[in-house]
């Protein structure tokens, strides 16, 4: 068993996802994949590339499907899922060896692949499912939030985001700290009503949820629900036209 | 607990060395050409990023962008250039080296150019240097050319030519910033990727805008639509005539700008039997004529006249004419196009047609943008504002591929100009170097050609009328893809997915060498699969060929790769110099013009070459003018990078715009620039020259631009383009069918002609579904990408397939229900012309009557160096399987290309199908199932990828590399290993080589 922080910073380094703009491409995924594979948990590997059963380790998936609601609307969901990075992790609580730990600074949990004994008790534990075994590396992994590129002088300002936030092509994914009520993540998610991913596991996670915005179908009040024509027939509409230029 | 304080990696070290070098360069995963950073690390690729100052993705990177890795290691690259040794199809080659390959296709081509240069078809598919292709094609001088726009979206480009001067995708794109309404027809999940995706993330982050997508699958950008149109396949047209029906009623639609900006106050002659029958009336000098409101005629050319949109006007002639608004109010009035009389076909209720309708007219006249931008038009009368209708379009595949097309493309462009939101504020925007006059450019080349000579012109282009047909005496077409014929008179891109068939058919003629390069035409983009192998293997009574050579060059071991009889090896995108020209498809945006190289960033581990460097030598050895100088020397020694520095389309324009002038200043025109590859490498490899504000909106009709476009070097002159929403170019082709003008159409295809050249939008069910054809096949079949894998060339990728391996058929719950199938059953998908079996899968979000598939998936055995058991070839299918490439046969037996009849644009849409449960026996494997293809010349694929295992954290013992000191070091680089080659463009200086 390994403890959470005594004492964490208040920082919360998280992701927020808008499920009104995500159209579920999975470039996030593929770009976490990219940077990742050559990073803090190198590699992400891959076995049977190019056979019957392709299967990767990968830090971030995307879930696609369709949902309809009571009145019968469909819609169909792009939902991006990663490691939450809980509060209340219980990835790391149930970890035998202290492998599994949460940062204090920042709230990044992480794994120490060298004290990783591949007992797979977190993935058990993450309600989320958003654990990675590399059963080559007999290791657990795990979304880092890039922490080896979130920090990282040996690259522009600009780049120091997570991959899947700086990659994402509809700007569904938001990075900063939801410890502080005034970043503009916390801020976005007070505005669009952001919610946590199942709460009643009560993990607090940190990343959130936007979601979907009302759908403008134009059913409502507002808008014309036709045009009204201005003769009764279309021989009438010529004859008005030519009407208006004899008059004119 | 375990403290684990004492355990953990205190600091997980935040700040590795992540690359000892970042190179820029232009993305090749599919079409889009999106800007990256290219992160290096002991020589391999650590990390591609978007980048942030590019103009097409502006930092971001879609998932086939960051899954270049695995293209750049994929198993499947060719490695060393290939004779064939076995029978074509079996995949069984003999390595050769690059001297002899290309001696080998010297002799071949040199032989057909001496006798007749035709008898090489030219075909080059996913190519992004068409302009330095078909220039090859030109020198060589064959008429058979084209790439791969015949069977992609030539309908939607076609249609926008000779409507607005201007397209959807490459050539416009909507106002993101501005629009209120955008409405998004038929594209398919992610046509083009980012900029679409970044727009629309824009779009629907603003609160005042909506989103309607039309489209009969709700996947792709429809998920996050507004509202979602699930619209029967091949009905868009009426969709959006019942609009225009409706518009036109309530007089809502903007009077002012048909006037000045488009052709709908040109008078049409009305003279049923006569020549001169729906042409425009002209004066003397052959200016069209408009009439007053007092009932003068006066040329279109008088500033102060003030057109009329109706009535009918007598002619000096005595014959009558009525304005063309009147022409096309007097159809879409008709009740015909009345929601209530479309709604059933359209498969979308009439009260919802009429509610779009209400909501284009709120938000394009009710809710006006007015800009404080001054602006002058083109005859000299300033404007204090910039007004804009804020309602946008896009079109795509889902238009475009239908043997309707055109003319629904034509009448979404027609619905733009009626509400007055061709590049204005808020609408559609066009980007440079577009607008155009309709039709844009020269017309095509090729009526004429001789042994040992150029055409005398690039071999594509634009009709005028039947005088620009390539076609012969008796009306026969002279292209092997029968483009520029009387069944395919606007074939604007060529008709690449009918060559094999007709090469092999010799019907026109017959063919000595095919010659393809970076086109799937062997399987994912040849219709009718089983017989286009057929006619690849096929045989005369002699033994030897009917299609006698194939030359195929491709960077991948495709299933086309066997079966060629000369395979030459291209390089990778990471590994080329490449141009991304104005002169070709350009990646210019509303806000400016812009251009982009490729620069090798990594040099090839095999003995491959890029494809145009083996163009220009091909030149070379058979002595191409423009490939060789005098003495037979070569103009461009130094390959393709020297070329595209050096190379003069006319005098002063290049490939490349940015950096011309010998001190690097010019921009679009000046003189070669021999430190110009330099300029743009310290860039990041891009050009772009944004617009004034007064130079971004009206670009039609608007002097600022339209002085610009002639500095640039876009346009001839400074005139207007005047949008046409009468075609008096179709109207032509008609004429010459009923029997006017010297020049006329076999007596056969004149009812065609009749029926499909009509000089406004047309709508006509697709030509799979005339009579009952369709009666036993009540299900619609449409493919589509998914956007992982979009417009991807290499499509096998250790990444991307483990998102996608296998590929089902997507049908509606209740129509899976009333077949008895059920969500994961084995189904027969049954066309007229075959089966093919797959797995089924149910969904809510797609329209009854239609079932769809991810094309591309399924792979014949043996191919990109998959294992055989390989999802992709066990269980994805194509449904190229079972669709024709013909249409049946006409009374006599002849039969059409399963094409769009006005452009050729093949009609993959048009398919129909029915479904059946397999039986059990049956269930488990697809079929049909080809035999797998050898690929003995390329290495094992491995069994486990641990791919970046070696590129972790650390320093790599070399020092990082700042991106201010490598831009631009090219010797420096070179001297390291990198691929670089020394001296400007490539080309190899004589003091290069000596410091050497």
């Amino acid at each position: 068993m390994t403890s959470l922080p005594k004492q964490p910073s208040g920082k919360k380094l998280g992701l927020v996802i808008d499920l009104d703009i995500c159209v579920g491409c999975h470039a996030c995924a593929v770009n976490c994949k990219e940077w990742n594979t050559g990073g803090h948990s190198a590699p992400l590997t891959d076995t049977d590339p190019y056979g019957a059963a392709p299967s990767g380790v990968w830090f971030n998936r995307i879930h696609s499907f369709e949902v309809t609601n009571e009145q019968g609307a469909g819609r169909t969901v792009n939902f991006p899922k990663s490691c939450l990075h809980c509060e209340e992790a219980p990835c790391v609580t149930v970890c035998p060896t202290g492998a599994s730990y949460k940062r204090e600074e920042d709230g990044i949990v992480l794994v120490n692949a060298d004290h990783c004994i591949g007992c797979k008790l977190c993935s058990w534990a993450c309600p989320y499912g958003a654990r990675e075994y590399d059963a080559d590396a007999g290791v657990m992994k795990k979304c880092t939030l890039c922490v080896d590129k979130i920090y990282n002088p040996n690259l522009p300002e600009e780049s120091r985001v997570p991959a899947c936030v700086s990659t994402c092509p509809t700007g569904a994914r938001s990075f900063g700290d939801l410890g502080d009520p005034d970043s503009d993540v916390s801020r976005l998610v007070a505005s669009r009503g952001g919610f946590d991913l199942m709460p009643e596991q009560e993990c607090r996670p940190t990343n959130k949820y936007l979601p979907p915005r009302p759908k403008k179908t134009g059913d409502g009040a507002a808008p014309a629900q036709a045009l009204t024509p201005v003769t009764d027939s279309s021989a009438g509409l010529l004859a008005r036209w030519v009407d208006r230029i004899l008059s004119a | 607990m375990t403290e684990g304080i004492g355990l953990r990696d205190l600091r997980a070290d935040t700040s590795p060395l992540v690359s000892d070098e970042v190179k820029y360069t232009t993305c090749y995963m599919c079409a889009c050409r999106c800007g990256i950073r290219v992160h290096l690390k002991d020589g391999k690729l650590r990390y591609i990023e978007g980048n942030p100052d590019h103009p097409v993705n502006r930092g971001v990177l879609c998932a086939k962008g960051s899954a270049g890795i695995m293209q750049q290691n994929s198993p499947a690259r060719l490695r060393k250039p290939l004779v064939r040794v076995g029978a074509r199809g079996e995949g069984k080659f003999r390595e050769i080296e690059w001297e002899e390959a290309l001696a080998l296709a010297t002799d071949w081509l040199g032989d057909v150019r001496a006798t007749d240069p035709s008898r090489l078809a030219f075909f080059t598919g996913r190519d992004q240097s068409q302009s330095f292709t078909g220039w090859w094609a030109k020198q060589y001088g064959t008429r058979n050319f084209a790439a791969h726009g015949g069977f992609c979206s030539v309908n939607m480009a076609a249609a926008g030519l000779y409507s607005i001067g201007g397209s959807f995708w490459e050539f416009g794109e909507p106002d993101w910033d501005l629009t209120k309404y955008f409405l998004m027809f038929g594209v398919a999940e992610d046509h083009d990727s980012n900029p679409i995706k970044m727009g629309l993330g824009k779009l629907k982050s603003r609160e005042n805008a909506k989103f309607v997508s039309v489209n009969p699958v709700r996947s792709g950008y429809s998920a996050i639509a507004d509202e979602w149109i699930g619209i029967t396949p091949g009905t868009d047209g009426l969709f959006v005539m019942a609009i225009i029906h409706e518009l036109l009623r309530a007089e809502k639609i903007d009077w002012e700008y048909l006037k000045r900006y488009t052709n709908a106050p040109w008078l049409v002659i009305e003279a049923d039997g006569d020549a001169e029958d729906g042409l425009f009336a002209r004066n003397v000098t052959g200016i069209p004529l408009i009439a007053t409101k007092e009932g003068k005629l006066l040329p279109i050319s008088d500033r102060k006249a003030e057109p009329v949109m109706v009535g009918r006007y007598t002619l000096p002639s005595g014959q009558t004419a009525v304005p063309a608004f009147q022409v096309m109010a007097e159809r879409y009035l008709s009740e015909s196009y009345a929601p209530e009389a479309v709604a059933e076909r359209v498969g979308i209720p009439a009260a919802t047609l009429r509610r779009i309708a209400a909501e284009i007219a709120e938000a394009a006249f009710e809710n006006e943008i007015t800009l404080d931008i001054p602006w002058t038009d083109w005859a000299g009368r300033r404007q204090e504002k910039m007004t804009g209708r804020p309602v946008s379009m896009h079109a795509m595949r889902g238009i475009s591929a239908h043997s309707n097309g055109f003319h629904t493309c034509r009448a979404i462009h027609l619905l733009q100009m009626l509400i007055g939101s061709v590049d204005v504020p808020g609408g559609f925007r066009h980007k440079p170097p577009f607008p155009k006059p309709c039709p844009p450019g020269p017309t095509p080349s090729g009526k004429e050609t001789a042994a040992n000579t150029p055409l005398g012109g690039m071999p594509l282009g634009f009709p005028k009328g039947p005088e620009d047909l390539l076609v012969d005496d008796a009306g026969n077409p002279f292209r092997i893809d029968k483009a520029y014929s009387w069944e395919y008179p606007i074939a604007a891109h060529g008709l690449m997915h009918t060559v094999i068939h007709n090469a092999w058919a010799q019907d026109p003629a017959e063919i000595d060498v095919l010659f393809m390069y970076m086109a799937n035409m062997g399987w994912n983009s040849t219709m009718n699969v089983p017989d286009t192998v057929r006619y690849l293997t096929d045989k005369n009574p002699d033994g030897s060929y009917r299609i006698p050579k194939f030359i195929y060059s491709d960077a991948y071991s495709s299933e086309t790769v066997a079966y060629a009889d000369l395979v030459l090896p291209d390089t990778t995108y990471l590994e080329r110099w490449d141009c991304i020209s104005l002169l070709d498809r350009p990646i210019s945006s509303a806000h400016g013009a812009a251009d982009a190289i490729r620069q090798p960033v990594l040099k090839p581990d095999r003995d491959v070459r890029p494809f145009q460097d083996v163009l220009l030598d091909l030149g070379v050895r058979l002595g191409l003018p423009g490939f060789v100088g005098e003495a037979g020397t070569a103009l461009y020694p130094g390959g393709y990078a020297d070329y595209l520095v050096h190379h003069e389309r006319t005098p002063d324009i290049g490939p490349l715009a940015g950096w011309r002038g010998a001190d690097g200043t010019g921009q679009g025109r000046g003189a070669a620039n021999s430190s110009q590859l330099d300029a743009y490498i310290e860039n990041g490899c891009f050009w772009e020259k944004k617009f004034t504000p007064e130079q971004s909106y009206y670009k039609f009709a608007n002097k600022a631009y339209l002085e610009e476009a002639v500095r640039m070097g876009w346009l001839a002159m400074p005139g207007p383009v005047v949008m046409e929403i009468y075609s008096e170019t179709l109207q032509k082709f008609r004429l010459a069918a009923r029997g006017h003008g010297a020049l006329q159409p076999p007596d056969h295809l004149r009812a065609r002609i009749e029926q499909y050249f009509d000089p406004l939008p047309l709508w006509y069910p697709a030509l799979l579904e005339q009579g009952d054809a369709a009666a036993d096949y009540p299900l619609h079949a449409l493919t589509q990408r998914p956007m992982h894998m979009y417009h991807s060339w290499g499509s096998q990728n250790a990444w991307l397939r483990q998102i996608t391996a296998r590929n089902p058929l997507f049908i509606h719950a209740e129509t899976a229900a009333a077949a008895g199938v059920e969500d994961g059953d084995w189904i027969w998908v049954i066309s007229p012309h075959g089966r093919v079996k797959a797995e089924a899968k149910l969904m809510q979000g797609v329209n009854p009557h239609t079932v769809w598939t991810w094309n591309a998936i399924g792979k014949r055995k043996g191919a990109w160096n998959l294992k055989e058991d390989a999802p992709e070839a066990t269980n994805g299918f194509l449904v190229n399987q079972i669709m024709a490439e013909l249409l049946p046969p006409r009374a006599d037996g002849y039969r059409y290309s399963n094409s769009d009849p006005v452009t050729g644009q093949a009609a993959w849409y048009d398919l129909r199908v029915r479904i059946e449960k397999c039986s059990a026996q049956e269930a488990g494997e697809t079929a049909p199932m080809f035999k797998p293809q050898g690929n003995d010349y390329l290495l094992p694929a491995p069994d486990i990828l641990r791919y970046g295992e070696s590129l972790k954290g650390g320093t790599s013992g070399r020092a990082p590399v700042q991106e201010k000191d490598w831009i631009g070091n090219r010797k420096e680089l070179s001297a390291k290993g990198t691929g670089i080659r020394p001296g400007h463009g490539n080309r190899i200086d004589k003091k290069d080589e000596e410091d050497n």
